[in-house]
């Protein structure tokens, strides 16, 4: 039988183990710096694979539009619904446009957009490349004489760099389709007066450091997701676990990525 | 200890000859005949893993046109010595020099300019399951044989094919293919290139006799037809029986026997023996 613990050495031992963990949170944090660095060493060298950069934009944007359609749709529909009654105590049913504009441009659309990506994309990513790893299709490559990060991670790094914003954009532009459908539900307007309504409460401020911090939080899609599959263990297990923290690291990183925006953003205004 | 069994037991191996099939027997001589350059040479190579080493001073030749065959229990130190020996792994001490160049030398493009003169046939295939077996052919030539036209690395695609066999399953996914089908159709990847060394990862592991029976025999084809020298992982006996121009068996990380099939059968040592009956 053990011996039993004073409520001491229980302590002790918790903070053990928390110190273990955190060590690990740190020694991983500082992994994924090296495996960034290692990104940005590889992105400017030829030879490019442009043929898998434009299969992976393909995979990431193309593939992933009826999703975040139907996210943008709801996203949009649902915010003006909410709202209205609200507004309609003010009078203020008119500046519905430019409410749902500025939300969604600024905030909601690029968020909702990115943990999207980080579900579906993060976790294709992860579980692709764990897969890999664990087949040993990944060391197949390397001894072809074939650099696998560069064919592998710079290449689906890139294809989120790119296809996030743009995915981003089109999410705002369905969401306020959206707004304008719900609109309708109680009030009459124009497809052409919602949009013009709209329109004229984005200023600049608005829309540019929202289209920038989408680049980021693809970066760190991509490259969180291919972090965690790159370093699957050996093993079937390890390939669900890659799928599942590369969305979890993902979100996390997004929203990081989003407050520290949000403070520059604030600090530039 | 290495123990030497060619010098220790009596030269009868010549008499037990006719036991090999055909196939194996020419190749045999033919591989007595080659010339004795060695294309791998291995000294003192140690490789640990944390505190659990692995390889505690391996000392290994290939010559030319030679296969030579690694026995040994899993955790050996079979595969960590093949990994080294493209770089997979590197090894904390010791010397490996292939086709003429140390491997710890070479910087990041000379050694992936060797790697594409030495195959490396994984476990199981490893074919890229995103890719048809076309793509899976064609991607080594898209990488390195930039210059090759469309038609000649599709007769090139179709000639490695023939030589598995498998000239029907040019357009399935790997996901379609059984296991003897995947390994030929890793073989022909790894061959497209035509490498002048093979490494083979335990070729046969997980297929039936009789499709393991195939593969060796395909190993052995490819060998005369391409004049490779190799070196395979093996626990299956029948495969190295009828592949192996030398054996060498591998016992925590130290090489402890070396001799041909006949001849380390027949030693008197229990751990040996216990591989062969």
């Amino acid at each position: 039988m053990p011996p039993s613990l004073n409520p001491y050495q229980k302590a002790k031992i918790h903070v053990t183990v928390k110190r273990s963990e955190l060590q690990k949170f740190f020694y991983a944090a500082g992994d994924l710096v090296a495996f960034a660095g290692r990104f940005f060493g590889n992105v400017l060298k030829p030879p490019y694979e442009w043929r898998e950069i434009f299969y992976q934009c393909f995979l990431v944007g193309y593939k992933s539009t009826f999703l975040i359609s139907l996210t943008g749709f709801i996203m949009g529909a649902v915010l003006t619904i909410q709202t209205r009654p609200s507004m309609a105590q003010f009078g203020a049913i008119s500046m519905i446009p430019g409410m749902i504009s500025v939300s969604v441009v600024r905030e909601i659309g690029p968020m909702i957009t990115a943990l999207i990506c980080c579900g579906k994309i993060g976790s294709r990513m992860g579980a692709e490349l764990g897969s890999m790893k664990v087949t040993e299709q990944i060391d197949a490559m390397e001894v072809s004489a074939i650099n696998p990060f560069r064919y592998l991670v710079v290449t689906r790094t890139l294809a989120t760099i790119l296809m996030v914003p743009m995915l981003t954009i089109y999410s705002d532009i369905i969401a306020l389709f959206g707004g304008y459908l719900a609109m309708n539900i109680h009030d009459t307007t124009t497809l052409r007066h919602f949009f013009v309504a709209a329109m004229s409460h984005l200023e600049f401020i608005d829309v540019l450091p929202a289209i920038i911090k989408t680049f980021f939080f693809g970066g760190v899609i991509g490259l969180i997701g291919c972090y965690k599959g790159w370093n699957a263990r050996r093993g079937t297990e390890s390939v669900g676990m890659a799928a599942n923290s590369a969305v979890v690291a993902s979100s996390l990183a997004v929203f990081v990525i989003d407050m520290l925006a949000a403070q520059i953003t604030d600090l530039l205004v | 200890m290495t123990e030497k069994v060619n010098d220790t037991i009596e030269n009868e191996a010549g008499a037990e000859e006719p036991q090999e099939p055909t196939a194996a027997s020419e190749e045999k001589r033919a591989a007595g005949n080659e010339s004795q350059e060695p294309v791998i040479t291995i000294r003192g190579l140690k490789k640990a893993f944390k505190d659990h080493e692995v390889l505690k001073g391996v000392d290994l030749e290939v010559r030319k046109g030679e296969n030579v065959v690694v026995l040994g229990k899993s955790g050996s130190g079979k595969s960590v010595l093949i990994k080294c020996m493209v770089g997979l792994e590197y090894p904390d001490e010791g010397e490996i020099s292939v086709l003429g160049q140390d491997i710890s030398t070479l910087k990041y493009e000379e050694l992936n300019a060797l790697r594409v003169r030495v195959g490396f046939l994984f476990q199981n295939a490893a074919l890229y399951d995103s890719m048809t077996v076309r793509e899976n052919l064609a991607f080594p030539l898209r990488k390195h044989k930039k210059t090759m036209t469309r038609e000649k690395k599709e007769a090139v695609i179709m000639e490695m094919l023939e030589n598995v066999g498998l000239t029907d399953s040019i357009d399935q996914m790997p996901s379609k293919l059984s296991g003897g089908q995947s390994k030929r159709i890793g073989l022909a990847r790894t061959l497209i290139l035509r490498p002048e060394i093979m490494l083979y990862d335990e070729p046969t592991t997980g297929l039936d006799t009789g499709t393991a029976h195939e593969i060796s025999e395909l190993m052995i084809k490819m060998k005369q037809k391409y004049n490779i020298s190799s070196i395979t992982i093996t626990h299956d006996m029948a495969c190295a029986r009828l592949t192996a121009d030398r054996i060498i068996m591998l016992k925590e990380g130290v090489v402890v026997a070396e001799g041909n099939y006949e001849e380390l059968e027949k030693s008197k040592d229990e751990w040996i023996r216990s591989f062969f009956h």
